[in-house]
């Protein structure tokens, strides 16, 4: 048990990496004094904080809203996307998860397509590339008909609103062992094919993305199903079995 | 203007909104045809740089994308989809009167004037009123995935201190929702190559050229490089700046560097003192937070506020009976009971923790229940609508709202306050527009739940497109390049900026000295704001400023991915930015929606306003390091909604 009023220590193993460079190594740090409900992220300020005291350089991790919302952040924690929690992010995990005086090793999200940039950030630009192939509706401000004189059916809008809730962090992605981005892919491009004003571009639509998640370096899908396991906001690997039959159709169509 | 403070202030009447003439109902119409028109073919030929992506700068990005311009787009995130819209939960505002329940484009743009407790522009809230509909027809559209009923169609609630149901949503998670759809033009622009993306930059500076906009100096976050971009306009919509108050609902990296340096560079700052405390937000837990998470304020309209009756009641919540507790905003104001606007909620809150009634660890907080609701409208019903939320909350306490009442307690949340603009969007630099949570325009001193959202893309899809083509007519194309000098001078200030900031190597973090400032402005600066507190307040900064830039510590290289400089910088930011909003807090002696002065305040409580002083808006020269800010005021008429006390009993 470690000492002051209930707080906790840790034991931290983090991955660190300099920009641009091929290969890193694990450090390890103590941390003390953490209060459990502190977020994960938090404990990592506390780290962090220590380590500008002490003159040396702080661990490069990355995070914005802090509310599970954003995807900015992710890391590993032992070996598991978002750590241990089933449908939170890292930024959502509270360290009364951590028993006291535990070890904790934390790495960056692992796949070809996201290369580190610094110790625990990671390049997802490829995510973006992916979406400017088709995952969207082509419509210019302006041009929009009244909003009610489309109808769309309450349980499709609501199984387009399952797969939209996506926020984009590449949990998927780091989960798979063949690092396949199809989670991800495929949940957008059932979000539009769902909808009535998807379905202009449901053939391009299919074929651009999954045309680029493969030149991006994604790889296969081979239903291992830890992609969904992973997901902070329970997007269903449904989607991937989904996108097939897209892509299959689409292939008969522009054949 | 009697403190020493104020008496040597420069004030000038000197400021013209641009608002045309004639009826309220066809300003925009009219103003949209008397615009200047760029021509078609010409568009291509203008470089537009629009920092910020989210929902009102990547709606603004992606639109003027479509209309054919040539669109640098920037961001410090990795992806312009996690730009802090992205958190919004509750709802978008929009007259559809789809629930027939009495809803017009009149009506809002009454309720919002009301609501700003009359310290907004007529002409522009009525703008954005009419608005609201296209917005929602373009967000469904692009295939925003609303709530809907089950014939198929919009469904709608009401939020936040309106009468009729006017909101919607997707689930809780409407602002991503919608910066997903904003998202989606956006790469498709890019995949059209009209916009170019550059994600992790920080504008650190603006550049001008004879005076106009015409430019900005980036810092490439990830090899520190320091970049110009020049073109022929400027629009920056970077979001707000409650983060000068170190703990709020934004994101960690919201900040308030690029209309900061704008400001410095001659753009007025309006109102600085307007922001808003959010009443549903979880409480404080320790020091060692970063963050406060709200919690959308739809929980209001089922759950009941309640504290004790007796101060330092020590049963739990269950324990207390009916009797025992005082359900103390249905109380208060009868008619509008849980649903009063924000600034009213969070004034009665803390007034109750003031006197002893506060409940939790820190007594700081009041119970947020939803036992009558369950018992209603049944467990199920009540996890439908707010089942996200009460598990956020629940991840958050470890504590279950189904069983227990909730604690909250209001927190900083969005900043009225911002870079000034006209009617046309754009700063008192010419070239240079603001819009989103970045500018000042249209909530007033208080602004009402759903209201910022639908402003944000009111901005970026249908009012900036036009009105920057106002602009543009007047300028040739691509005069400007990045070897005018202009540009060498602002990448040295920048450089130096950056390399003063590794050099100290003191003993104080950024961190530690952002946190004494957020307390120095919550405390003084927050619900309740008072004559010699605020006085107290500029000096308290002031030093702490003067620590800041003698004895803070970064380590770390400039050329490298550095979050501790760029943290670094954006504080420093804050406290010349916090010294500003004290003196405007200081120099406007009224009360008025979430600013209350306590000089000003009825007996009861109530603030009370001086239309005769300050209907004003209240706009911030910068005169240079050690000067005084100059004040200039837009005086604001209101000819359609009379002048009235706000009155929610
Ligand atoms: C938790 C929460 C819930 C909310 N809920 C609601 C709601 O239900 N309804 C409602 O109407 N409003 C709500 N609001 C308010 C609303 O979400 C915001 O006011 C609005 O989304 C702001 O949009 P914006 O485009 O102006 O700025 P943001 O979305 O904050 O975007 C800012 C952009 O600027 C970029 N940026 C910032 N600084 C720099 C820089 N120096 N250089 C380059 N780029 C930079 C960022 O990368 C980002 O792309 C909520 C706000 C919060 C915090």
């Amino acid at each position: 048990m470690s000492a002051e009023n209930g707080t906790r220590s840790y034991k931290l193993e983090v991955w660190r990496q300099a920009r641009g460079a091929s290969s890193g190594r694990m450090v390890v740090y103590q941390v003390n004094g953490i209060d459990q409900n502190m977020s994960f992220l938090e404990m990592f300020d506390r780290l962090n904080e220590d380590l500008l005291r002490r003159g040396e350089d702080p661990v490069a991790i990355d995070s914005d809203c802090r509310e599970g919302i954003c995807g900015t952040c992710g890391v590993c924690i032992d070996g598991r996307p978002h750590g241990p929690l089933p449908n939170v992010t890292t930024c959502s995990l509270r360290m009364r998860e951590f028993p006291d005086g535990s070890t904790i090793v934390v790495e960056p999200f692992r796949a070809d397509a996201f290369p580190v940039v610094k110790d625990l950030v990671i390049d997802r630009s490829a995510f973006d590339r992916v979406v400017t192939k088709g995952g969207f509706i082509s419509v210019n401000a302006g041009q929009a008909p009244e909003a009610n004189g489309l109808p769309v059916p309450k349980d499709a809008a609501e199984a387009a609103m399952d797969s939209a809730a996506c926020i984009g962090c590449g949990a998927c992605v780091a989960a798979c062992p063949n690092a396949s981005a199809a989670l991800f892919t495929s949940a957008r491009i059932r979000y539009l094919s769902l909808l009535p004003q998807g379905q202009p571009e449901r053939t391009s639509r299919v074929l651009g993305m999954v045309e680029q998640m493969d030149a991006e370096g994604f790889g296969d899908c081979s239903n291992h199903g830890e992609c969904e396991a992973a997901c902070p906001k329970g997007i269903s690997i449904e989607n991937i079995a989904k996108m097939r039959r897209e892509y299959l159709r689409a292939s008969l169509r522009a054949g | 203007m009697n403190a020493p403070a104020l008496r040597e202030i420069d004030v000038q009447d000197d400021l013209e909104s641009r608002v045309p003439d004639g009826p309220i109902q066809t300003k925009w119409e009219r103003h949209r045809f008397d615009m200047k028109l760029v021509n078609p073919a010409n568009k291509r030929k203008y470089t537009i740089i629009v920092v910020g992506t989210g929902l009102a700068g990547g709606s603004a990005a992606a639109s003027l994308g479509e209309l054919g311009y040539n669109v640098l787009n920037f961001c410090i995130h990795d992806s312009p989809r996690r730009a802090h819209s992205v958190a919004a939960q509750g709802g978008i505002n929009a007259a559809k009167n789809y629930t027939n329940d009495g809803d017009s484009v009149w009506r809002l743009f009454y309720d919002t004037i009301k609501g700003g407790d009359f310290r907004a522009r007529e002409g522009n809230v009525h703008r954005l009123a009419e608005l609201s509909v296209s917005i929602i027809d373009q967000c469904v559209a692009q295939g925003v995935p609303f709530a809907r009923d089950y014939g198929g169609l919009l469904a709608n609630r009401s939020f936040g201190g309106a009468q009729v149901s006017r909101t919607f949503y997707a689930r809780g998670q409407t602002g991503q929702q919608l910066l997903l759809g904003a998202y989606g033009s956006l790469m498709r622009q890019v995949n059209s190559g009209r916009v170019k993306m550059f994600p992790r930059r920080e504008m650190l500076d603006l550049v001008l050229v004879d005076g106009h906009a015409r430019g900005i100096v980036c810092r490439n976050l990830v090899d520190g490089r320091i970049e110009s971009y020049a073109a022929d306009a400027v629009v920056v919509a970077t979001g707000g700046y409650s983060t000068a108050y170190f703990l709020s609902t934004n994101a960690v990296n919201s900040n308030a560097t690029a209309i900061w340096r704008c400001h410095k560079r001659g753009a007025y700052f309006a109102n600085p003192c307007f922001m808003q405390i959010h009443p549903t937000c979880i409480p404080q837990q320790g020091e060692g937070q970063s963050k406060l998470t709200l919690m959308s304020e739809s929980l209001r309209n089922d759950g009941r506020i309640w504290v004790p009756k007796k101060a330092g009641d020590a049963r739990s919540a269950q324990e207390i009976p009916e009797d025992d507790r005082d359900y103390f905003l249905e109380r208060i104001y009868p008619a509008f009971g849980n649903l009063v606007p924000r600034d009213v909620a969070s004034r009665a809150a803390k007034r109750m923790c003031d006197e002893g009634l506060g409940v939790g660890s820190t007594k700081r907080a009041v119970y947020l229940d939803f036992a009558d609701a369950i018992g209603r409208l049944g467990e199920n019903t009540v996890r439908e609508r707010y089942g996200n939320l009460f598990d956020m909350y629940h991840e958050i306490t470890a504590e279950n709202p189904y069983r227990t009442p909730m604690q909250i307690y209001p927190a900083p949340h969005y900043t009225m306050g911002g870079l000034w603009v006209d009617y046309n969007l754009m700063s008192t630099i010419p070239g240079l527009h603001v819009i989103g949570e970045a500018n000042f325009s249209d909530h007033g001193a208080n602004r009402l739940g759903a209201s910022a959202l639908m402003q944000g893309l009111a901005d970026g899809y249908f009012i900036l497109p036009y009105t920057i083509g106002n602009y543009l007519a007047g300028v040739a194309p691509g005069k400007v390049s990045t070897d005018h000098p202009a540009f060498g001078e602002a990448e040295g200030a920048t450089r130096g900026r950056v390399a003063k900031l590794l050099s100290m190597k003191g003993k104080r973090t950024a961190r530690e000295l952002h946190w004494q400032l957020g307390r120095v402005l919550w405390d003084h600066c927050g619900m309740e704001r008072s004559g010699p507190g605020l006085l107290s307040t500029i000096e308290k900064i002031r030093e702490l400023r003067a620590e800041f830039w003698s004895n803070v510590r970064v380590e770390g290289s400039g050329e490298d991915l550095n979050q501790a400089l760029e943290y670094a910088g954006r504080v420093a930011d804050y406290f010349e930015l916090g010294e500003l909003i004290a003196l405007d807090a200081l120099a406007r002696d009224e009360s008025c929606g979430c600013h209350l002065r306590v000089e000003h305040q009825s007996p009861e409580g109530e603030p009370i306003r001086d239309d005769e002083d300050f209907a004003y808006v209240a706009a911030w020269e910068w005169k240079g390091e050690g000067s005084r800010h100059a004040l200039h005021r837009e005086r604001l008429a209101f000819d359609n909604v009379h002048l009235a006390v706000r009155n929610y009993k």
